[in-house]
């Protein structure tokens, strides 16, 4: 049911991605567990506001779990303790009375920080630059319904596919390794019949422009799955294994 | 080279040069227990492994795997490390399904490297070693039931090597699944049997090891 | 430009006479909305065999700017880059993979037919058209329709992972205001998939080279070279820096502006700045007023809440809407004193399958909010609030069994779950109406063109197809169907005799003084160190919105609602406190700039709806309705576009009419009943 509480903010403040960052300490009075947490971040902001203070700069958008731009490590947990969701679904029932809340950026060489909690993942989008799609161009491609795909492996590409791209795989990886990023995509397009064809190229690009742009490598913890708010399984990682040194044996 | 220039190319090294040793465990393991139930046979195994050019040979080839594993461990270590980046996580909480010894293998990779240092001194110093070099004149080189007997009797000695063993139990159970998954022979099927299959052979492997630790310290 | 179609009317006027046009100036006519010659049929292709267009060596010589990169904005970047033209392509998000496209959930609709059960282009036309209350263009809603398989094609081709039969084709549902099961989805994250799909061909291109990317970069200002649309002004978030782009044409795909009313399930950032830029350099906005209020969203619970989550219309192939039937019930639900579980099916109010026994659950999403609102204006209410009802599984789980129902919902039940805190597996979900969608936007004709020369207008952004009601699962279908099958050819209709153009300075005097407003803008607006932040001013402007310019509009609330706007603009212009500095990150900045436009939106909103005295669609003017509720036409007087010209800040705008025209398709009462 619902119910007021009061909680301590321990935040990361930033200026900028060459300056030095520090906690900051805030109490936040009267917070209704039925808000999610970006809300109560907007309460504390509104304060900071009133009282002439910087507001906490972090990276929030669609406020309903798809759009992958809220980030956020609450607690010792990408996304915060609760499980399957992205921070701004996570909602304050979570927490009790009187917690002290940690919160920090993302904190990987491949994500500088931008400023407080807001850091940069724009080498995801170089990532999948590099080789993220199946080379068609608009108009003159065959029936949607001409190449039947059987249904299991249609699932497992939707499942590959729901990844969002939020970077919490990176955040909770001790060695700061976007595989199961990479892997979701090589992943999805090389089950699909239409992917299939530049599979063994895709998964070369993709992962040297991975290792190029200083994400760690895969140690199978599995941390990123147990973090990951959509779930995406670490066999993903096996499949783009499997296609790399494939493509690299034929090579 | 891929193998040298891609990050899955390293960990195939690791891999491989991983499952390696554990097949070398293996049939390490068969032989120890040789050593319970007689010593003559014991001995015929280590007079069969000593300074035969075979055996020379095997034993560069383990050195060599051994070596790699290590090298390639601390270089992706090094590259993981800096992949993090400077700042560190103020709260970090490990999560339930994430296993500890997988956050924890360069450091139960040095335990078990540093048993393998005292173990090579203990033994292969005074077997293999000492039959090549002559370096130890008193010791038989070939009487290993001997050097098990004395090494291993002293309880001390074969809590140390237990505790050896715990750490290489924590290493494979990780590692040989891991192994598998870097090479790509996984699913979604087989992830959980890869990993039970995983705990069985090193829990099967380490008793192995340790049954006749135990045997020696605190039974023969 | 001529303007015949389109009338001026001073707004103080507001006669409701038939504007004196057309019959004077028939050839004129066509230069207007430019909708080509022939069958309805034809008009695409022969549009397309007739038009103008540009060579390959002379693509590269031409530079368009693609503003937004949702799935309007990252198709038609990724397919100009194809062809071969230089994009500059923006967004304010991260990466142009985030953009609110991606939040769409249940599907998209083709006319593929591929379930056999009568589809046809024609349908599929029928329907939008007849779902949008009959006040959307027939040409452009019959091309839409034409395109659309072609994009279920262009989307498999490029892995979008479409839910499958066993058999390995292609699986389809339901939607509202549709007899047949055309919608293509993938799961209930279809939105995400086709964006994605849209943003991997957006990112090949990048990789060629053809495109470049300006992620967190927003609009400030469009900048006009001699009455033609030649570039933007853009602040870089991350800078601060204002910064000036130049280019052959301008393509707007920056959505809706739903955000307006502060709660909606648009996104944080989504904003309607980047239209109204447009509209102030000239750009007619059309039929404001017609916003979508969607029927299944979670309720809203508290004065911190920062948005609402859509529950997708999906749900109600298998959900069934009710309220308690006793009003009772409905009180002792209120209190906390009875459990929906425990209520008789004869005690229970299926108020959609009652009142429309042919589509029952399955009405056009302004039938079902409007049903909603009535039920719970009634008494009959659920929820803390009284503000919500009822959307029950039981059934279906009776029906199909819990599995297939997770199968087919898993997410959004999750999602329920995480936000709510119950399990809609064993108790009804709690949904009320919210804002979701605008179906006006800028006016743009039949080849997407606004009336400025060389600035276009794609997707949401624009007015064009839905009319006064989209229909769900079309939205999607619109924004890739602009994006990539109709921009891509329009454009070069324009761009043809602009290959001698050389490419354009950024120094030029007009760039410097675009950029010299929009510098002034911000420095007044951070000067006005106030008192209140910026949220609570459009928290403020949000409350009016819902009020007086929701789901039901009277005269009088629209007259309020235009008084105390003005209000809400001079506490903005006065009081508003902007923390930090302008010259770098300030999110409290870009708040603003876009709470500004925001005002200016609301203002014109409540005009258009005050002017137009008639129900339509999304657009309920309570005194316009027939004895059982529903909307009711002016089909006489109101049977036109709305289309408003920016006069000036402290001066009213002006509308035109450009009137629609019905020959394919008999006008009638919409009649979800039988």
């Amino acid at each position: 049911m619902e119910k007021n509480i009061n909680i301590t903010l321990r935040i990361w403040r930033q200026k900028g991605p060459k300056e030095k960052g520090a906690f900051k300490e805030y109490s936040l009075q009267n917070i209704s567990t039925e808000s999610s947490f970006l809300e109560m971040l907007d309460v504390l902001n509104e304060q900071l506001i009133n009282n002439g203070e910087d507001p906490v700069v972090f990276d929030h958008d669609c406020r309903e779990g798809i759009c992958g731009m809220c980030s956020l490590y609450i607690n010792g947990h990408p996304h915060g303790p609760d499980e399957d969701v992205t921070t701004c679904q996570l909602h304050m029932r979570k927490f009790n009375d009187g917690d002290v809340i940690t919160v920090e950026p993302w904190r990987s060489a491949g994500f500088p920080v931008i400023r407080d909690l807001m850091v940069d993942r724009s080498a995801f989008d170089k990532i999948m630059q590099a080789g993220g799609y199946i080379s068609v161009n608009t108009g003159g491609v065959p029936d949607a319904n001409a190449i039947p795909i059987p249904k299991a492996n249609a699932d497992e590409a939707m499942d590959a596919a729901t990844c969002i791209g939020c970077g919490a795989c990176v955040a909770a990886c001790k060695n700061g390794s976007a595989m199961l990023f990479v892997s979701a995509k090589v992943s999805q397009l090389a089950l699909l019949p239409q992917g299939r064809i530049e599979a063994a190229r895709r998964a070369k690009a993709m992962l040297s422009k991975m290792d190029e742009l200083g994400f760690g490598n895969c140690t199978n913890t599995g941390a990123c799955e147990a973090e990951c708010p959509k779930n995406i399984s670490i066999t993903n990682i096996a499949r783009l294994n499997r296609e790399f040194i494939k493509a690299k044996l034929k090579d | 080279m891929w193998l040298l220039n891609s990050s899955i190319g390293k960990k195939v090294v690791m891999s491989l040069t991983g499952l390696f040793l554990i097949l070398f465990l293996t049939f390490h393991m068969s032989m120890n227990l040789v050593a319970i139930f007689s010593a003559e046979g014991y001995n015929a195994v280590c007079e069969f492994l000593g300074a035969n050019w075979y055996a020379l040979a095997g034993t560069a080839v383990i050195a060599a795997g051994a070596v790699l594993h290590i090298l390639f461990a601390l270089w992706l270590t090094y590259i993981n490390r800096r992949a993090r980046g400077k700042d560190r996580y103020k709260v970090s909480e490990r999560p339930k399904e994430v296993e500890w010894a997988s956050q924890n293998m360069l450091v139960l990779g040095i335990i078990v490297v540093i048993g393998i240092a005292l173990h090579l001194y203990q033994f292969w110093f005074k077997m293999q070693f000492n039959e090549i070099t002559g370096i130890l004149p008193e010791v038989n080189p070939h009487d290993g039931y001997a050097l098990i007997a004395e090494t291993l009797g002293n309880p001390i000695m074969a809590v140390i090597y237990l505790v050896w063993f715990a750490a290489i139990w924590f290493h494979l159970t990780h590692g040989f699944w891991s192994a598998i998954q870097t090479l790509g022979w996984n699913n979604k099927i087989w992830l959980s049997r890869w990993k039970c299959i995983s705990n069985i052979y090193t829990t099967i492997l380490c008793l192995g090891f340790a049954v006749v630790a135990i045997y020696f310290g605190f039974i023969a | 430009m001529a303007k015949t179609d389109i009338t001026p009317e001073a707004m103080e006027a507001k006669t409701q006479q038939e504007a004196p046009q057309a019959a004077t100036q028939p050839a004129a006519k066509k230069i207007d909305s430019k909708i080509p010659e022939g069958p309805l049929a034809e008009k695409w292709t022969n549009y397309k065999s007739h038009q103008k267009l540009v060579n390959p060596a002379n693509k590269r010589r031409l530079d368009i700017i693609v503003v937004g990169t949702g799935l309007a904005g990252a198709s038609a970047a990724a397919s100009l880059g194809e062809m071969g033209f230089n994009v500059l392509s923006f967004c304010i998000q991260d990466s142009p993979r985030r953009a609110h496209s991606i939040a769409a959930q249940g599907g998209i609709n083709a006319a593929k037919n591929y379930q056999n059960d009568g589809d046809s282009v024609y349908r599929l036309f029928y329907d939008t058209i007849k779902g949008g209350d009959y006040r959307a263009r027939e040409a452009n809603v019959y091309r839409l329709a034409e395109v659309s398989n072609s994009i279920i094609d262009q989307c498999v081709a490029q892995g979008v992972p479409f839910a499958r039969e066993y058999g390995g084709l292609l699986d389809n549902r339901s939607f509202g205001g549709a007899q047949v099961s055309r919608t293509f989805y993938a799961k209930g994250q279809t939105g995400q998939q086709l964006l994605l799909g849209a943003y991997s061909a957006l990112s090949r291109q990048v990789k060629k080279g053809t495109v470049k990317l300006f992620p967190r970069h927003e609009m400030l200002d469009l900048v006009i070279i001699d009455g033609r649309a030649r570039g933007i002004i853009a602040r870089n978030l991350i800078t601060g820096k204002i910064e000036r782009y130049a280019a052959h044409a301008v393509v707007i795909a920056t959505g809706g502006y739903g955000r307006t009313f502060f709660l909606s399930t648009n996104a944080m950032g989504s904003n309607g700045s980047a239209a109204m830029q447009c509209y102030r350099k000239g750009a007619y906005f059309a039929n404001p007023a017609f916003a979508q209020i969607h029927p299944t969203c979670i309720p809203v619970h508290g004065e911190f809440q920062s948005k609402l989550t859509l529950m997708s219309e999906s749900l109600r192939n298998d959900g069934r809407i009710w309220v308690p039937k006793k009003k009772e019930d409905a009180e002792a639900i209120r209190a906390g004193k009875l459990k929906p579980t425990d209520l008789k099916e004869e005690d229970r109010d299926y108020y959609l399958e009652r009142r429309y026994p042919a589509f029952g659950n399955l009405v056009p999403r302004d039938v079902a909010s409007r049903a909603a609102k009535e039920r719970c204006d009634a008494g009959y209410g659920i929820g803390s609030t009284g503000l919500a009802v009822y959307l029950d599984f039981a059934s279906a789980i009776e029906r199909l069994g819990e599995d297939v129902v997770r199968a087919r919902y898993g997410n959004l039940f999750q999602m329920y779950e995480k936000i709510v805190d119950e399990n809609p597996y064993k108790t009804p979900m709690k949904i009320y109406p919210a804002i979701h969608y605008t179906m006006g936007g800028i006016w743009v004709d039949y080849e997407l063109s606004t009336s400025i020369p060389g600035l276009f207008a794609i997707g949401e952004a624009n007015f064009s197809d839905h009319g006064a009601n989209r229909l769900g699962a079309s939205a999607l279908m619109q924004g890739l169907a602009d994006g990539y099958f109709v921009l891509p050819y329009t454009i070069q209709n324009y761009l043809s005799d602009q290959i001698t153009v050389p490419r354009f300075s950024t120094s030029l005097p007009e760039f410097v003084q675009a950029e010299k407003d929009v510098n002034a803008r911000i420095a007044k607006l951070m000067n006005i160190k106030g008192k209140r932040s910026v949220d609570s001013i459009h928290k403020e402007l949000g409350h009016i919105m819902w009020e007086f310019v929701g789901m039901g509009r009277t005269k009088e609330g629209l007259e309020t609602a235009l008084e105390k706007i003005k209000e809400v603009k001079k506490e903005f212009w006065t009081n508003v406190h902007i923390p930090g500095e302008a010259d770098t990150l300030n999110v409290e900045l870009e708040k603003a700039l876009r709470l500004a436009d925001f005002i200016e939106i609301g203002h014109l909103m409540a005009l258009d709806a005050l002017n137009r005295n008639e129900s339509c669609g999304g657009h309920f003017r309570e005194e316009y309705q027939t004895p059982d509720g529903e909307a009711l036409r002016q089909d006489d007087k109101y049977m036109y576009v709305s289309c408003w010209e920016y006069q000036g800040d402290d001066k009213e705008p002006v509308m035109y009419k450009e009137e629609l025209k019905y020959e394919a398709i008999k006008v009638q009462q919409r009649n979800y009943k039988q």
